[in-house]
C-alpha cells in the first residue's frame, strides 16, 4: 500500500520471481521452430518512471532495470531459474578465480550498427567505475584491480581534497583483440562469472560516451528490444530490435512499459483488461487475487530477504545477555501466522539469510532453528538475560520508514513480542526514507530496524558479503567477525560450486550464532497477467521475461 | 431536524412595511435597537439557543464523544493494544467482539472507542488554531482594509504556497512527539488561509451594512463595532466552514498517516485505523465502517451545533 | 478599478519572493539527507555523494542556494532533477492535466453544492434538508482513498461505466471519476455555505420586502436570495480552485494521473528544492488570480463593495 513507490530502497521490494517449473516448459519448443510462430501483440505491464537516466551503470531500481534488462545484453543472461548462460561472450574462463579471460562471440552490433567488441565492454566498465562520474552501481567494480585508484581521493575525514583520481582507468581491465579481454580482480572470486549478467557490467557504444546526457534519454543497446519512445511518466515504448544476435528471441511485437504509482490502480486496470501484466500485486489483494486470477496468477518466493537488523552499538543486544535477547525475540515471533494472516501468503516464512530461489539454498541450515516460533524457549532466554542485567521499562523499538507500508506487519510483530516476552514494543516511524536512511547511517536507531535486500545476480555470496561482511558497504549494522570473514574468503575461492555452496551454508551458520540479524520472511513474487497474453514466465528476479511473451492482436 | 419556524416567508402584504429594498435598509432599524443594548448581542444568542430541543441534542451527541475520549474506560474492560492476537484475525461481530476484530486481532469496538480521544482533539485543536488565526488576519484585513488588508492579504497568499506535506515533514522532524497537538498544527498551517479568506469576505459584505455606518456616527470605536455588530454578523460562514472542516481535519488525519506523516504509530485513533483498513477493502471493508461512523456521528454533533448558534446570532432571523 | 488592478498585480511580486524564500527555508529545514538516499537502500560512495551536493549546490549555504534558484528563474534555466530531467519540463508535464481536473472539480462541486445548498436551504428542516445533510457526512467521514478505490472498484471495474484509471492522455470522460472524487469534500463545504446563506437571506427584510413587493418566488430567490448569499460561497471556490490546484497525491495515485500533487510530493520526498519550489510558486500565482477574480465579483454580487 505504498502510495507512491520511489528509490530502490521502497520500490524494488514487493517483486516476482520463478513460476512453477511446468510453465516453462511448455514453451521451450515453441522458441526453437523460430519466428513464423512469433505474435504481434504489443504487451503492455505495469511499471513505474525509472528513478534515473537509463544508463546501466546508473539503474539500481527495477522500474529502471525493466529497460535495461531489455534494451542491452551482457556477457552472459539469466534463464528463469537464474542459471546462467552465455549472451555475448563465448566463454568465460580462469585457473585462479583472479584472472579471467573472456572472449566474445561474432556478429553483435548495437542497434545503431556500430560493433560490439571488448573494447565496449572495458570503456563502459571504466566509465562506471570512475568515481567522478558518479555511477549508482560503481561499487560493483570494486571487487576488480585498480578500483581505489579510480575514485575521487579523500582525506582521512572521509572528505574530498579536490584531486582528481589517480588512474582514468582500472588497472585490472586489458584488452587483447576485439572479441578478447582479460579482467583481473584483486582476490579470487569464484562467483565473478555469476555476476555478469547484471546490468552493471552491460557494454555501451561508442556514442554514448560523445553525450551521456542524451544517451540516458534514448539509450542504444544490443539487446532484445530497443526503446522506441520515452513518454516521462506515462510510457516507454519497447520494440523488438531487428539487429539482436541473441537467444532472447522475442515473441511479441513489443512492449509497452505503463508507469504506475499505485499498485492497486494497475491491479485494477488488469482486472478491467488495460493491461496485460502486472509485476506488483496490491496488498489489498492479496488474500484474493490467486482466486481473481486463477491461472494467470504467480506467488512464488522471490530473492528477497526481510531482516529486522540489531545494531552492534547498542549495548542492551552486546554480550552474552544480548544473544539471548536476539534469540529470544527470533523465537517470539510466528513467522507463518503473520505471513498466513498479515500478507495472505504472499512472504514465505525466512528460513535463512538468502533466498529460495538461489541455488545452494537450504530449508535447514545448522542453527536455524532460531527462527522458529517457539515462545516458551523464548521466554525462558529472556528471562535468563534479566537475571545477567535488566532490560529496564524502555519499549523495544523496530524503526522502519512509515511512507511505505511497514506498519503492518511492524504492529502484529510487536503485539506478539508483547505477549510472548512480556516487554512493551513499539514502533518506531521515520516520515521519509531519507530521514531513516540518516537515522540509521548515524548511529541514532533506538531498537532494532527493518532490513531488506534484494539479490543482484543469483548468487548466495550477495546475500552474505555485503550485509554482514566487516565493513561492507550494506552493513548497517556495524557487525564485525573475523570467522564470518575468513569463512566468506575461503568460500569465494573454493573451486568447485557445491564446495562453495557448503561454505556459505557454515558461514551463515556463524550468523544464525551471532544473529547481526533476525530473518523474518522471503518476499514472494506477486504478479499476473490478463487473457490476452500466453507464456507469462516470472524470472528468478521477480521480473517477467518480456521477450517470450506472446500476444495475438 | 423538526425546527422550522423561521421558515414562514410573509406573503405578500403582510411584511411589517412596504418599501423599496434597494434605497432605505432595514438594517438601520437593527443597528439602533442593538447598539442601546450593545453587550446582549451574545447573552441573547444563549437565551435564543437554549429553548430550541436540537441545541440540547447536539450538545448532548458532543458530550458523549468528549465523554468517551476522556474515559474510554468506562465503555469497555479492554485496551486497545491488549488481547490483540493474529489468531482472532477479522472475527465476525460476537458477544465478545461486539464490532468483531481487525486484522491484528485487535478489538474493533474498544479502538473505535479508543481512537476517540486522538481525532476529536486533532480535529477540536486544529479548528480552534485554525478559526482563531483565521479569524482574526481575516476580519482586520477585511474590516479595516487599506494597508492592513494588503499586508495580511498577502501574507495569506505567501502561506498558501506551502504544501502540506512539506510542513508536515519539517513540523513533525521539530516537535519533540508526534502527538495530536504536533498534527494539529501541521493541519493549521495549511488550514488557516481559506478562513481567512471567508472571514474577510463576509466581514467585507457587512461592513458596509447601515448598521455599521450608524453605530459610527453614534461615536462607537471601531473595534467595539467590529466585535460587536461586524463579526456576529459575519459569524454564519465561519461557523459552517469550520464545523464541516472539523469533520475533514479528523478525515485529514488519516490520510496523513496514510503517508506516513501522522500521528505516532502507537496512538490509537480513527483516521489510522481508516488507513490500516484499506489494506482490507476488497475482502473486509467492513471494519472500516465503525471508526468511520464514529467520525460522521461527531461531526453531525458539531454542525447541528453549528446550525442553532448561527440562527441564534442572526439578528436578521430574529426579527420575526 | 484600473489602479487597483495595477495594485494588485505589483503586490505579487513581494509574494513572490515571501513565498520562494518561506518555501526554501522549509526544505532546508526539512530533515533527512536527500542525497544519500539516492542510492536506495545501499547508499551511494561519500565522495559520489559530495559531487551530486556540488552539482546541485547543496553544499552552499542557504542564501546562496536561494539566489541560484532565482538566477534559474530569471535566467529560464532551472538545472535538472535528481533524475536528470530539467525541472522545467516536469512541472509543465503536470500543471495541464492537474488544472483539468481542478477545472472539472470545481465545476461539479460548484454545480451541485449551490443546487443542493439552494433547495435545501430554502426547505430547511425539510426531507432533502436532513437527506443531504446525511449524504455530506458520509462525504466527510471517508478519505478519498477509500472513496476513490471504492468508486473505481465499482464503477470502474465492475460495472464497467467509465475508465478503470485515466490513463496518459485522459478525456474529459476517464477524468470524470476522479474529479467526483477530488469535488466530495469541498462539494459538502459549499452545500453547507450555500444552504446557510440561503437561510440567512430568506429571513432578510428586503427578501420579504421584494415578496411584499409582489415579486414571484423565483425571481426573489435568483435575484436577491442567490445573488446575496453568494459572497462566501464565491470566496470559498476561489480559495479552494487554489486547493485543487495542488493536486491530490491520494486521488491522482488512485486514478493514475501524473499531475501535481504526485509530482510535489515525490519532489518532497526526495527534497528536490527547486522542483517543490518551482512548483509551488506556479501555483501560488493560479491561486491569487483566482483570488483577484473573487474580490472584483465582490464589487458585482455587493455593489456597497468598492474598490478605489
Amino acid at each position: 500500500m505504498t502510495p507512491r513507490k520511489r528509490l530502490v530502497g521502497l520500490g524494488a521490494f514487493a517483486l516476482a520471481s520463478s513460476l512453477v517449473l511446468t510453465a516453462c516448459g511448455g514453451n521451450g519448443g515453441g522458441d526453437d521452430t523460430g519466428e513464423g510462430d512469433a505474435s504481434t501483440g504489443i504487451v503492455s505491464v505495469g511499471n513505474g518512471e525509472p528513478q534515473n537516466p537509463i544508463i546501466p551503470t546508473m539503474t539500481n531500481e527495477t522500474f529502471g532495470s525493466k529497460v535495461t534488462s531489455n534494451v542491452f545484453a551482457g556477457l552472459v543472461y539469466y534463464d528463469a531459474e537464474g542459471v546462467v548462460h552465455n549472451e555475448v561472450a563465448e566463454s568465460i574462463e580462469s585457473d585462479d578465480n583472479k584472472t579471467w579471460t573472456i572472449t566474445l562471440k561474432d556478429g553483435w552490433t548495437f542497434s545503431d550498427g556500430t560493433p560490439v567488441t571488448a573494447q565496449s565492454f572495458v570503456d563502459a566498465w571504466n566509465y562506471g567505475a570512475y568515481g567522478p562520474n558518479a555511477q549508482n552501481l560503481s561499487y560493483f567494480f570494486e571487487p576488480i584491480e585498480g578500483f581505489a585508484d579510480v575514485q575521487v581521493p579523500t582525506d582521512d575525514a572521509g572528505e574530498p581534497t579536490g584531486e582528481d583520481p589517480a588512474a582514468e582507468e582500472l588497472s585490472g581491465l586489458e584488452v587483447v583483440s576485439d572479441t578478447e579481454f582479460v579482467v583481473t580482480l584483486a582476490q579470487p572470486e569464484s562467483d565473478f562469472p555469476l555476476r555478469l549478467g547484471y546490468s552493471a557490467f552491460y557494454p555501451l557504444p561508442e556514442s554514448f560516451f560523445d553525450d551521456p546526457e542524451a544517451f540516458g534519454e534514448a539509450p542504444i543497446g544490443n539487446g532484445p528490444y530497443v526503446l522506441e519512445n520515452w513518454e516521462h511518466n506515462a510510457l516507454i515504448e519497447l520494440r523488438p530490435n531487428e539487429s539482436y544476435a541473441g537467444e532472447r528471441e522475442v515473441q511479441n511485437g513489443g512492449v509497452d512499459l505503463v508507469a504506475y504509482t499505485d499498485e492497486d490502480s494497475a491491479y485494477n486496470d488488469l482486472l478491467d483488461g488495460n493491461l496485460d501484466i502486472v509485476t506488483n500485486v496490491p496488498a489489498s489483494a492479496f488474500g484474493t487475487f490467486e482466486d481473481e486470477l486463477g491461472e494467470r496468477a504467480v506467488n512464488q518466493p522471490a530473492a528477497v530477504v526481510q531482516v529486522m537488523n540489531v545494531p552492534e552499538y547498542n549495548e542492551k543486544f552486546q554480550g552474552e545477555a544480548g544473544l539471548m535477547r536476539r534469540q529470544a525475540i527470533s523465537m517470539a515471533i510466528d513467522r507463518n501466522q503473520i505471513t498466513e494472516t498479515v500478507f495472505s501468503g504472499s512472504r514465505t516464512p525466512a528460513s535463512d539469510f538468502t533466498s529460495p530461489v538461489i541455488s545452494g539454498w537450504s530449508e535447514d541450515v545448522e542453527g536455524s532453528e532460531v527462527l522458529d516460533f517457539n515462545p516458551d524457549e523464548a521466554k525462558k532466554l529472556w528471562d535468563e538475560a534479566e537475571a545477567i542485567e535488566p532490560w529496564g521499562d524502555e519499549p523495544l523499538y523496530i524503526a522502519s520508514n512509515a511512507d511505505s507500508d511497514h506498519q503492518s506487519w511492524i504492529d502484529p510483530t510487536c503485539n506478539g513480542i508483547r505477549d510472548t516476552l512480556g516487554i512493551d514494543c513499539e514502533f518506531d516511524a521515520y516520515p521519509t526514507f531519507d530521514e531513516f536512511l540518516d537515522a540509521r547511517d548515524n548511529n541514532e536507531i533506538k531498537g532494532l530496524f527493518r532490513g531488506g535486500w534484494q539479490a543482484d545476480y543469483p548468487a548466495m555470496s550477495n546475500f552474505l558479503g555485503p550485509i554482514y561482511g566487516t565493513g561492507a558497504g550494506s552493513n548497517d549494522m556495524g557487525y564485525s567477525s573475523k570467522e564470518f570473514d575468513d569463512k566468506l574468503k575461503e568460500a569465494n575461492g573454493a573451486s568447485d560450486p557445491d564446495e562453495a555452496v557448503e561454505l556459505y551454508k557454515e558461514a551463515e551458520t556463524i550468523l544464525f550464532n551471532d544473529l547481526p540479524g533476525i530473518p523474518l520472511w522471503y518476499n514472494n513474487a506477486t504478479g499476473g497477467w490478463s487473457e490476452n497474453v500466453d507464456n507469462v514466465v516470472f524470472g528468478w528476479d521477480s521480473d517477467p521475461l518480456l521477450y517470450q511473451v506472446t500476444k495475438s492482436e | 431536524m423538526p425546527e422550522n419556524r423561521y421558515e414562514k416567508a410573509p406573503r405578500p402584504g403582510q411584511g411589517h412595511y412596504v418599501a423599496a429594498p434597494e434605497d432605505v435598509k432595514v438594517g438601520v432599524v437593527d443597528a439602533v435597537s442593538t447598539d442601546e443594548a450593545p453587550s446582549s448581542m451574545w447573552r441573547e444568542a444563549w437565551r435564543e439557543m437554549s429553548h430550541r430541543p436540537l441545541f440540547w441534542v447536539s450538545v448532548a451527541m458532543i458530550l458523549v464523544v468528549i465523554v468517551v475520549a476522556l474515559v474510554p474506560g468506562l465503555f469497555t474492560s479492554q485496551l486497545p493494544r491488549q488481547g490483540c492476537s493474529l489468531a482472532n484475525s477479522l472475527l465476525p461481530p460476537s458477544g465478545e467482539h461486539f464490532f468483531g476484530t481487525d486484522k491484528n486481532g485487535c478489538d474493533i469496538y474498544t479502538r473505535t472507542l479508543f481512537g476517540a480521544k486522538a481525532s476529536v482533539l486533532v480535529g477540536l485543536l486544529t479548528t480552534a488554531f485554525v478559526v482563531v488565526i483565521g479569524t482574526v488576519i481575516g476580519a482586520v484585513a477585511g474590516y479595516y482594509g487599506g494597508w492592513l488588508d494588503t499586508i495580511l492579504s498577502r501574507l495569506t497568499d505567501i502561506f498558501f504556497a506551502v504544501p502540506f506535506v512539506l510542513a508536515a515533514i519539517v513540523i513533525l522532524s521539530i516537535v519533540p512527539s508526534r502527538s495530536a497537538l504536533a498534527v494539529a498544527l501541521v493541519l493549521a498551517s495549511f488550514g488557516w488561509t481559506t478562513i481567512a479568506r471567508i472571514t474577510r469576505g463576509a466581514v467585507l459584505s457587512v461592513k458596509n451594512n447601515e448598521f455599521v455606518t450608524a453605530s459610527k456616527a453614534l461615536g462607537m470605536s471601531r473595534a467595539a463595532i467590529l466585535w460587536r455588530h461586524v463579526l456576529p454578523n459575519s459569524a454564519a460562514p465561519i461557523i459552517v466552514y469550520s464545523t464541516v472542516a472539523l469533520g475533514t481535519f479528523i478525515v485529514a488525519e488519516a490520510t496523513l498517516t496514510f503517508l506516513g506523516i501522522g500521528l505516532d504509530p502507537s496512538t490509537v485513533s480513527w483516521g489510522g485505523d481508516l488507513s490500516a483498513g484499506r489494506s482490507s477493502i476488497r475482502t473486509n471493508a467492513e471494519i472500516m465502517f465503525y471508526p468511520a461512523a464514529a467520525l460522521a456521528f461527531t461531526v453531525l454533533g458539531f454542525i447541528m451545533l453549528g446550525d442553532v448558534v448561527r440562527d441564534a446570532l442572526d439578528p436578521k432571523a430574529r426579527k420575526r | 478599478m484600473l489602479w487597483y488592478l495595477g495594485r494588485r498585480l505589483l503586490q505579487v511580486i513581494p509574494v513572490f519572493i515571501g513565498a520562494t524564500l518561506l518555501l526554501y527555508a522549509l526544505v532546508f529545514l526539512r530533515p533527512g539527507d536527500p542525497v544519500a538516499a539516492l542510492g536506495g537502500e545501499r547508499g551511494l560512495p561519500e565522495a559520489v555523494q559530495q559531487q551530486i551536493r556540488a552539482q546541485f549546490h547543496l553544499d552552499q549555504p542557504f542564501f546562496v542556494q536561494y539566489l541560484y534558484f532565482l538566477k534559474g528563474i530569471f535566467t529560464f534555466d532551472l538545472g535538472n532533477t535528481f533524475t536528470g530531467r530539467p525541472v522545467s519540463e516536469v512541472v509543465a508535464d503536470a500543471l495541464p492535466i492537474t488544472f483539468q481536473l481542478a477545472i472539472m472539480a470545481l465545476l461539479i462541486e460548484t454545480v451541485f453544492g449551490i443546487g443542493f445548498g439552494l433547495f435545501a436551504g430554502l426547505r430547511k428542516g425539510k426531507l432533502f434538508d436532513s437527506t443531504v445533510l446525511v449524504l455530506s457526512l458520509l462525504l466527510i467521514a471517508l478519505p478519498t482513498f477509500v472513496t476513490g478505490l471504492v468508486l473505481q472498484i465499482v464503477v470502474g471495474v465492475q460495472l464497467d461505466w467509465l475508465p478503470v484509471t485515466a490513463g496518459r492522455d485522459p478525456d474529459v470522460v476517464s477524468l470524470l471519476m476522479p474529479a467526483v472524487v477530488l469535488a466530495t469534500t469541498s462539494f459538502a463545504q459549499i452545500l453547507r455555505l450555500t444552504r446557510t446563506s440561503v437561510i440567512e437571506n430568506v429571513t432578510a427584510d428586503f427578501v420579504r420586502t421584494a415578496r411584499a413587493k409582489g415579486l414571484s418566488r423565483g425571481r426573489v430567490v435568483n435575484r436577491h436570495v442567490l445573488r446575496n448569499s453568494l459572497i462566501p460561497v464565491v470566496t470559498f471556490i476561489g480559495v479552494d480552485l487554489g486547493n485543487l490546484m495542488t493536486g491530490s497525491i491520494v486521488t491522482e495515485g488512485i486514478f493514475n494521473i501524473n499531475g501535481v500533487g504526485g509530482t510535489l510530493f515525490d519532489a518532497i520526498s526526495r527534497g528536490e528544492s527547486v522542483t517543490i519550489v518551482t512548483m509551488s510558486t506556479v501555483i501560488v500565482l493560479v491561486y491569487i488570480v483566482a483570488n483577484l477574480l473573487v474580490d472584483l465579483l465582490y464589487a458585482v454580487l455587493d455593489p456597497r463593495i468598492r474598490y478605489a
